[in-house]
């Protein structure tokens, strides 16, 4: 057991990208590759502007608010928080401190990493606006007011993880919360999440209980990908570790750090005697309002299923296993895809095979969303049947999904279009069968029913006069008793 | 003939019988306008293009008005009277100022200001002083310095203002016309470079109680733009003023108007505590039951702190845009800390700066319980008080200030902490939101005074129905200073 225990908490910050505007403007709340496009007066802080409250934000919030299971507030109030930067227009950000009442506080998650169920404690979870964002070039800065005032959710927790691993497993299950909460694409590559996190190390001897005994908080600012959360932490409990082995830990002032992605460390910022006063006082412009118990019944009853949820319906209604099941939860565009499969009345195990199987390693191969992809629930319900009916072979299926997104055409045309029907007509068949027989008189009559390779010669040329397409079943049947009353005369 | 010394009923007739055009109007008032600036500086800028408008069943269309220059006004220069903002000109309007607009309102002049809103003597814009009408000596008080200056000398009927602790009501009463500052958000705020924004209230200024409700009535209304805007449908001023306040009944307050208060009281307090007196008396007469009531002294003292108090903090914030960074000038420097700071050291004169110290002081996390947090409970205890008046009384009349204006050179006005209440007490009308309106009751040494009533929210019609009966017992109705006077068609 390693001598040092390590405490991490984490602010995560999510971006809600599924409200159609800002959250207090009424600018579009997507994104746009041309800069300053999706910007009102409000965006820019001209003067005479005020904040409009979106409703569709805070509903979001306290869904979210409800199942990190915290206390909602009875008040919704928003604070300013103060200090001059160029991306923040205002001089001010919109955001909740934690007086009054943010939009949740004191609750705790339950996640699973490495198979094992943990628990951290949240702090608060509050509703704010995001800057904008600036690109520092050579010589010039240039600011990109489109995410200014795009909501943002911001989640505080106790420092109750131990390692990397945890802070990443918990921050992918809160990825999966919001995707399922249709709150966010909660995407990091789009900046979507990003973090900062508070690192610090303490004797394993000693009682983690007591704060007294906890180290000197380290918060590392700015991590923007779940990967640089895990190596950030790492470096830095190594970082703490060999303070602590020179024996210079105690000297170590609590301060704020940043990650450097291209040097893989962090870099001092300021010390807490530095700290920014940012003077937070309610914003006036927003009236406080009542959070109806009403309204808070209605966003309860209506928090769509989570991955959790899903996950155990697969395994104890479908029958599928736990790792099909965790397969097909983790992402919900795909979870979505599966139920939507089964919504339709797809088989439910033929529908789990082809969309973690061919389905998924398609998607990988070409890197692609789930939601670019060509084939539809109803299509691969039509594919499964055409298997199931016999139509087609199970190895032909795979020929026809190709060739579906390929020529962009659904399973029933290919099949046609390729003429890959098999025959099932039994009367067609016999008359291929007697064809046969006739053109090997010779050998049928020397037909030895009890040496299989003998019917397989006999088979293979029907398929070879129907180019494969006749069921291999029924022409084995019609051919076999064909064949024995050749025998038998 | 003159008619920019008319009200606007008599306007409006006189446009639908055609008597007189928009035009003839609008350029009457301009006239005045470039009169009036070389006399007493109260335009920013006077639109000389204004256009004429059609004239429509509304009262204020065809009609020519000022607008203060804190409004935003799209592609119109709109400084707020400030260096920061000296060359800006908005994309977009005021609510309200967008609401006159479509009444067929004519703006052709925006009005000086003290900066943005600060300040109570018309001393700090960006363009200079304005000079009182009555007298070019003395001060029109502030901030719609401007505006009371315009529409005191007869440019107009009407002119906006704004109100954060007596912006329109306190000039109004120096230069002898009537201000209305109605309930917090009737009026939408959207587009008014903000002050304090939790006392922030728009309003105007007229040369009667009518000509008040009739603008009102239009500049009025929920606005999705405005939060704190409400649904004012329901509220039709013009149609309120009845002149029927029998039984209505009306208090003051013995701490601020009982002239044995004050040790060694000036003649012209003497003079101005009487003259409101007889204006009580007025009241009686009209039916309406006057009470004197008392209020806890250490209460009404604390009052100017709290102002000073919540007004900085929440305008070092409001005022937080004011970078240069996306408008106004662009300040020089290699960083944008540098930038900013050259911006805002050039931009803001000395008084607005320290107000910005103050603010940023009693905001700071060692200090907000101590000064910011404290002043909003006092804000509390002074709305409550006023509100429990209220269950008993329509409403409170009180005297504004502690005379007549003052001098401009300061001579004789040496603001002494005995009179500080009688001063500023108006603001309690902000702390509160509550409809308060100024008129003319008299004259002191030549000058003009006024009187206000303030009632409880909401309370609008009441309010403005109790000043509309009382201006009719008293004849500084309709009154004009004479500065640019005399026959305009000569």
């Amino acid at each position: 057991m390693s001598k040092y225990k390590t405490k991490i908490g984490l602010e995560m910050h999510c971006e809600i990208s599924e409200t159609k505007t800002k959250v207090f403007s009424s600018a579009a709340n997507s994104y746009s590759s041309i800069p300053n496009s999706n910007i009102r007066p409000v965006d820019m802080a001209f003067p005479g502007i005020l904040p409009v409250v979106n409703k569709e934000a805070v509903r979001m919030a306290l869904m979210t608010s409800m199942v990190l299971n915290c206390s909602q507030p009875e008040y919704m109030y928003f604070e300013r928080k103060n200090y001059y930067y160029p991306d923040l227009p205002k001089g001010f950000q919109l955001t909740q401190e934690t007086k009054p009442i943010p939009v949740g506080i004191y609750g705790k998650v339950v996640f699973e990493c490495n198979g094992e169920e943990k628990t951290v404690r949240v702090n608060n979870l509050h509703l704010e606006e995001d800057a904008a964002s600036s690109d520092h070039l050579y010589d010039i800065t240039t600011i990109d007011y489109n995410r200014a005032g795009v909501p943002l959710l911001e989640l505080v927790t106790e420092p109750d993880l131990h390692s990397a691993d945890e802070a990443v497993a918990f921050l992918e299950h809160m990825r999966s919360v919001y995707q399922y909460l249709n709150i966010s694409e909660a995407d990091s590559k789009k900046g979507q999440i990003r973090c900062d996190v508070n690192v610090s190390i303490m004797d394993s001897d000693l009682d983690e209980e007591d704060p007294n005994n906890w180290g000197t908080k380290i918060e590392i600012k700015n991590v923007n990908s779940f990967g640089g959360v895990r190596d950030a932490i790492n470096y830095e409990i190594k970082r703490q570790t060999k303070l602590k082995e020179n024996g210079t830990y105690d000297d170590m002032e609590q301060q704020t750090r940043r990650w450097d992605e291209e040097s893989g460390t962090t870099i001092a910022m300021r010390s807490k005697v530095d700290a920014v006063d940012y003077k937070y006082f309610v914003e006036p412009n927003i009236p406080k309002f009542k959070i109806s118990k009403e309204w808070l019944n209605e966003i309860r009853k209506n928090i769509p299923e989570l991955a959790y949820d899903r996950k155990k319906k697969y395994m104890n209604e479908y029958g599928l296993s736990e790792y099909d099941s965790n397969i097909l939860v983790k992402e919900k565009d795909i979870s979505d895809y599966f139920e939507k499969s089964i919504s339709i009345g797809t088989d439910v195990k033929q529908a789990a095979n082809w969309v973690n199987g061919m389905i998924l390693s398609y998607l990988n191969y070409n890197e692609i969303s789930i939601k670019d992809f060509f084939m539809t629930p109803e299509m691969l319900k039509e594919l499964i049947d055409l298997i199931e009916s016999k139509t087609i072979s199970s190895k032909q299926g795979k020929d026809v999904f190709y060739k579906c997104l390929e020529d962009k055409k659904d399973p029933k045309q290919v099949v046609k279009d390729e003429g890959m029907m098999q025959i099932t007509d039994e009367n067609q068949i016999m008359d291929i069968v007697k064809e046969v027989i006739n053109e090997n008189l010779e050998q049928a009559r020397t037909f030895d029913p009890q040496n299989p390779k003998a019917l397989d010669y006999f088979i293979g040329q029907v398929m070879k006069k129907t180019r494969g397409k006749a069921n291999p079943s029924i022409a084995s049947k019609l051919m076999r008793a064909e064949l024995e009353k050749i025998v038998s005369e | 003939m003159r008619y920019m010394n008319k009200s606007i009923e008599e306007l409006h007739e006189l446009l639908v019988k055609g008597e007189v055009t928009s035009k003839e109007l609008i350029d009457e008032s301009l006239k005045l306008s470039h009169k009036l600036q070389d006399e007493c500086n109260a335009f920013v800028t006077i639109l000389d293009e204004a256009k004429e408008t059609k004239v429509t069943d509304n009262l204020l269309s065809g009609i020519p008005f000022g607008c203060k220059d804190n409004y935003s006004t799209k592609g119109i220069l709109s400084t707020g009277s400030s260096n920061t903002l000296k060359d800006y000109v908005p994309f977009f309007d005021a609510t309200a100022y967008e609401k006159l607009k479509n009444a067929g309102a004519v703006m052709v002049n925006k009005t000086v200001m003290d900066e943005f809103g600060m300040g109570g003597t018309g001393t700090t814009g960006h363009t200079g002083t304005v000079k009182n009408p009555w007298d070019k000596t003395r001060m029109c008080a502030g901030s719609s310095s401007g505006s009371a200056c315009a529409v005191a000398a007869g440019v107009y009927p009407y002119a906006t203002g704004s109100d954060t602790g007596d912006s329109i009501r306190k000039p109004a009463a120096y230069c002898g016309i009537v201000g209305y500052k109605p309930t917090y958000g009737l009026i939408s705020r959207y587009g008014l470079f903000p002050f304090a924004s939790s006392l922030d209230h728009l309003g105007v200024l007229t040369r009667n109680v009518k000509d008040a409700a009739i603008v009102v009535d239009n500049m009025k209304g929920i606005d999705k733009n405005d939060m704190t805007s409400w649904d004012s449908s329901n509220i039709h001023l013009k149609d309120s003023l009845t002149g029927d306040v029998k039984g209505k009944k009306l208090c003051y307050i013995k701490e601020i108007c009982d002239i044995n208060n004050y040790k060694n009281p000036s003649n012209e307090l003497k003079e101005h505590l009487e003259n409101f007196m007889n204006t009580i008396q007025k009241a009686k007469e009209l039916g309406i039951e006057v009470v004197e009531e008392s209020v806890d002294q250490t209460l009404l003292n604390a009052s100017p702190a709290v102002y000073v108090v919540i007004s900085c903090a929440e305008a070092t914030s409001n005022m937080s845009n004011l970078t240069g960074i996306i408008f106004g000038p662009r300040g020089e420097g290699d960083n944008y800390i540098d930038m900013m700071k050259d911006h805002r050291t050039k931009g803001f004169s000395p008084l607005i700066k320290r107000r910005f110290v103050i603010g940023s002081y009693v905001l700071q996390s060692q200090n907000q319980e101590r000064y910011f947090r404290n002043a909003q409970r006092v804000r509390r205890l002074l709305v409550d008080k006023w509100k429990e008046l209220f269950k008993k009384y329509d409403a409170v009349i009180l005297p504004v200030g502690s005379g007549p204006a003052k001098k401009l050179d300061g001579s004789k006005d040496i603001l002494t902490k005995e009179t500080q209440v009688l001063e500023e007490h108006l603001q309690i009308g902000n702390y509160g939101g509550f409809p308060s309106i100024t008129i003319p009751n008299g004259f002191i040494d030549n000058l003009p005074v006024g009187v206000n009533i303030t009632g409880n929210c909401y309370d609008d019609e009441n309010i403005l129905n109790i000043a509309y009966a009382l201006e009719s017992t008293m004849p500084y109705k309709n009154q004009i200073a004479g500065i640019v006077g005399g026959e305009m068609d000569e």
